[in-house]
């Protein structure tokens, strides 16, 4: 048997209001490919942070042991002497600079006072040439594509020294080729002794390189998987990563549904930067009156791209397709047409493109209908006082005052916020992006609610959520969406997790 | 326990939101001491609207610049000079009428403004560089427009007295009572009973609709110490001369201005813009617009403040408005003003703008060195910055690693 490399033991990670790791259990032995995989939020990225360091020694409980001895972590370059380097999904190199100077970053060659530019791009050509890659280390990162990019960053983890590489989604905006050409390299690694650990969406890729698989499912572990005596194929693989019973966590509803509200023809969006990726590839969608369609899909399926091209065109180049409202054809150019056209987009993101954080509650229940509220221009601030009270009494807003700073709220109270922003400005269609993220299970209830009551006054509600018993517990129709594609259309009742993680693997 | 941790919330609070107007009457104690009462003269008293006069215009449209991200414009004392200049020319040396000549330097200056504010606004060129290029180039345009001499508008005995602050400037007094100038003892009392009339009615109405209001103690001490400074304020300047013109014209910014932030839609965008502007973009803003008027507005402020330096100096020259732009940005970030965007008043910056004129005014009349004001002035700047930020922090003076 091989030497255990890394054994992390009863790691627990808490965030306020959330446990985030629950006791993970998580063991790698030296020289294998050892794949994690699970839902978003299953707790991934948090357990990668706890070993790189990024959450330092004492902000969890549990112990790392590495090489045989344990380790206390303060920061990265903790971990990284030791020779574990991670790899972020994003891509943490920097466009004017050239290869050679990115790989070397925070590790420069020749002394302090003096960086050995010969020794740079020597060792540069060396660790690229590891790679495949026959770039010129001074050519600027800007200029090669994105897979090549991916692969600097691998050679400058070997530069590092790496013993134990963790790749984060690598693959996660690579193409085929790119991706295999990847994929044949971590192995080429593993036969000259490196030891990997995987985190992937893409299950047919873990079936193709992993010895071992760990699932983790709600911030436990699950199982791990051995190539040796499991079956490692992708059915197998998804039934540990969904395998919950679903609770009774979602109000009930009667569905009164009515005629087509919106409908979306052939949509292609192009990347606002890579003016050449597509984004958003020729999708259809329809939703009805007084229901909730969903669109499931994983992080970076293109489904908030969709959203926000849909809202004004709010994201995105070269947008082409049809938008129908009430059975006419609208050309919505900006966020205040899409809003006078009655239609709501409640981002996910909502410190970054929701609210305003430094600004009390009821300057950010108006902004998106300031007319309601003044006349001629001019704001009535005793009407707009008792408008934010109104909807903090219905959504049932906890806090002191509405003069309260929307940044001193905690996460469910802020979605609160945002959702009565869009409610007040009357929308007859909402959008809904990942409207329970990062909030506590009685306020989703409450957030639920909601919707069920927008959808009994007749309007109409798509549900964007990576958590698939919201979507399965919620929607009335669930749209399939992967790499920009529609890829599958369910009806509420019949959809299982299983069903749809298949359609997302089965074209991932 | 609770109760005392409670209290230094409130403290802290309180602090926060009053720390200039404290220092304020801290300085004016300090200036009173050192210059034996003297900087209360009434004299001294109207010298300090006179001479700051610009400043309070200048800032007031900085804010809005500021407001709409931390941005500043760098290009008004330029502007200042090239529209004086231009007016100076035309009246003095074409013989233009002086209607024509206003009309013309408010058109020059939104038309440099909305220049500037095309760039800024719809190109996206950075406000710094922008306004970098907007200083440089009328500085030399003004050198140009005045062929490098002084244009005396001396003769321009109208145009003085309306825009000016200088020797008799100031509104005719028509009556007198004792002593004093009885039109702007009149026009004090109407004004003080208006603000304390409309601080009731604004509380009764609140109150009667159940919504929350202030504490009876703070709102009474906070009116009517208003109204007090106010009243002192106006009788001070009733007994020299009475009111000097260009008072009229830095109230009616200072009341536009603070009405139009303070009240309606577009002067909420600013606030928006400056919060959060990919939120206020989604929110249905036109956030390009914002930019655009906020920098085409501070041309159009430029070109009144131009007015102001000319009729008050009673001649335009090439060297006029050089650092008008620091003052400007000095008193906004003084006054409270974020240096990130989405937060600063207008009353705010104008106690910022006071302060900075009367530190200017007392150590003048203590005879410090120009240079050492210039040394005081800076440290000022700097301690009301680090004072924004770190309460910001939550009182953490260093940043976290």
């Amino acid at each position: 048997m091989a030497n255990v490399l890394l054994e992390m033991k009863n790691i627990t990670k808490t965030f306020p209001g959330v446990k985030a790791l629950d006791n993970v259990n998580f063991q790698v032995e030296e020289g294998e490919i050892h794949a994690l995989v699970g839902e978003n939020g299953a707790g991934k990225s948090t357990l990668m942070n706890v070993l790189s360091g990024i959450y330092p020694y004492g902000t969890y409980e549990g112990d790392i042991v590495y090489n045989g001895e344990v380790c206390h972590f303060n920061v990265i370059k903790d971990s990284e002497s030791k020779g574990i380097v991670i790899i972020h999904q994003e891509l943490a190199l920097i466009p004017y600079m050239s290869i050679a100077e990115n790989m070397f970053l925070g590790n420069e060659r020749g002394s302090k006072y003096k960086i050995d530019w010969n020794e740079t791009n020597e060792l540069a050509a060396k660790y690229l040439k590891m790679v495949g890659l026959k770039e010129n280390p001074q050519t600027l990162i800007k200029d090669i594509g994105v897979g090549k990019q991916q692969l600097v960053e691998i050679a400058k983890a070997l530069a590092k020294n790496a013993k134990l590489l963790i790749l984060d989604e690598p693959t996660a905006s690579l193409n085929e080729e790119d991706t295999k050409a990847l994929l044949d390299l971590l192995l080429k690694f593993k036969s000259e002794g490196m030891t990997s650990i995987l985190i992937s969406h893409k299950l047919n890729e873990v079936s193709y390189v992993a010895d071992k698989v760990t699932v983790l499912r709600d911030g436990s572990t699950i199982e791990t998987l051995d190539k040796n005596k499991d079956d490692l194929s992708e059915s197998r693989i998804i039934k540990g990563m969904v395998g919950r019973e679903i609770e009774d966590r979602f109000p009930k509803r009667e569905s009164n549904i009515g005629d087509i509200k919106m409908e979306v023809k052939n949509w292609t969006v192009y990347h606002p930067l890579y003016t050449e990726k597509k984004v958003v590839d020729d999708v259809s969608i329809n939703v009805r009156r007084g229901e909730i369609v969903g669109i499931s899909g994983l992080m970076g399926a293109g489904r908030t791209e969709l959203a926000m091209s849909l809202f004004g065109k709010s994201y995105g180049t070269n947008i082409s397709g049809e938008l129908i409202l009430d059975g006419k054809p609208v050309h919505l150019h900006n966020a205040q047409q899409a809003i006078k056209h009655k239609l709501a987009y409640v981002t996910e993101d909502r410190k970054g493109n929701g609210l305003i954080l430094s600004n009390p509650i009821k300057i950010n229940t108006t902004i998106a209908n300031l007319e309601g509220v003044s006349n001629r221009g001019v704001i009535d601030k005793d009407r707009e006082y008792g408008v934010a009270v109104e909807y903090k009494e219905k959504l049932n807003t906890k806090c002191p005052t509405v003069e309260q700073n929307v940044g001193n709220l905690s996460g469910g109270n802020q979605q609160k916020v945002l959702l009565a922003k869009w409610m007040f400005a009357d929308p007859d269609v909402l959008i809904l992006d990942e409207p329970t993220r990062g909030i506590d299970v009685g306020a989703k209830y409450e957030i639920y609610c909601i919707m069920n009551q927008l959808v009994a006054e007749g309007k109409s509600v798509i549900m964007i959520s990576s958590e698939m018993p919201e979507i399965l517990g919620m929607c009335d129709r669930i749209y399939v969406m992967n790499e920009g594609k529609i890829v599958a259309e369910l009806d509420g009742k019949e959809a299982t997790q299983e069903k749809i993680m298949s359609h997302i693997v089965r074209t991932a | 326990m609770e109760k005392t941790q409670a209290r230094r919330g409130d403290t802290i609070t309180f602090v926060k939101k009053y720390a200039m107007i404290i220092v304020l009457i801290l300085v004016v104690i300090f200036f009173t001491t050192m210059t034996q009462g003297s900087i209360l003269a009434p004299m001294n008293i109207s010298s300090l609207i006179s001479q700051n006069a610009y400043v309070f215009v200048l800032a007031t449209g900085m804010l809005l610049c500021i407001l709409t991200g931390g941005n500043i414009d760098l290009s008004v004392g330029s502007v200042v000079c090239f529209v004086g200049a231009v007016g100076a020319v035309l009246m003095m040396n074409h013989h233009w009428n002086m209607y024509a000549a206003i009309a013309v330097m408010f058109a020059i200056g939104i038309a440099i403004g909305a220049f500037q504010a095309f760039w800024i606004a719809y190109v996206r060129i950075p406000p710094f560089i922008t306004t970098l290029a907007g200083m440089l180039a009328f500085r030399g345009l003004s050198n140009v427009v005045l062929d490098g001499l002084t244009v005396s508008i001396k003769e321009q005995e109208t145009f003085v007295k309306l825009f000016g602050g200088g020797a008799n400037c100031y509104v005719p007094a028509i009556f007198y009572i004792g002593g004093a100038n009885g039109l702007c003892l009149l026009v004090t009392l109407v004004a003080a009973a208006l603000f304390l009339f409309s601080q009731i009615r604004q509380r009764l109405i609140r109150s009667s609709k159940g919504y929350e209001t202030e504490k009876p103690f703070a709102f009474w001490f906070k009116s009517l110490a208003i109204t007090a400074v106010l009243t002192a304020f106006g009788v001070a300047l009733s007994f020299h001369k009475g009111i000097p013109t260009v008072l009229i014209w830095v109230v009616a910014v200072v009341l536009v201005y603070h009405y139009i932030t303070s009240n309606t839609t577009i002067g909420r965008a600013f606030y928006a813009v400056g919060g959060n502007e990919k939120a206020t973009k989604l929110s249905g803003i036109n956030t390009n617009k914002v930019y655009f008027l906020a920098y085409t507005n501070m041309g159009f402020l430029a070109a009144l403040a131009g007015m102001i330096t000319i009729a008050r100096l009673t001649s335009a020259q090439p060297t006029y408005g050089q650092n008008y732009e620091m003052d400007a940005i000095g008193s906004c970030f003084i006054g409270g003003a974020s240096a990130y965007g989405g937060i600063g008043t207008v009353p705010g910056i104008i106690i910022g703008a006071v302060l900075m004129g009367v530190i200017n005014l007392g150590m003048s009349l203590m005879g410090v060195d120009q240079n050492m004001q210039k040394v005081v002035k800076g440290g000022v700047l700097l301690a009301a910055v680090i004072f924004d930020v770190v309460s910001k922090r939550g009182g953490k003076l260093l940043a976290k690693d």
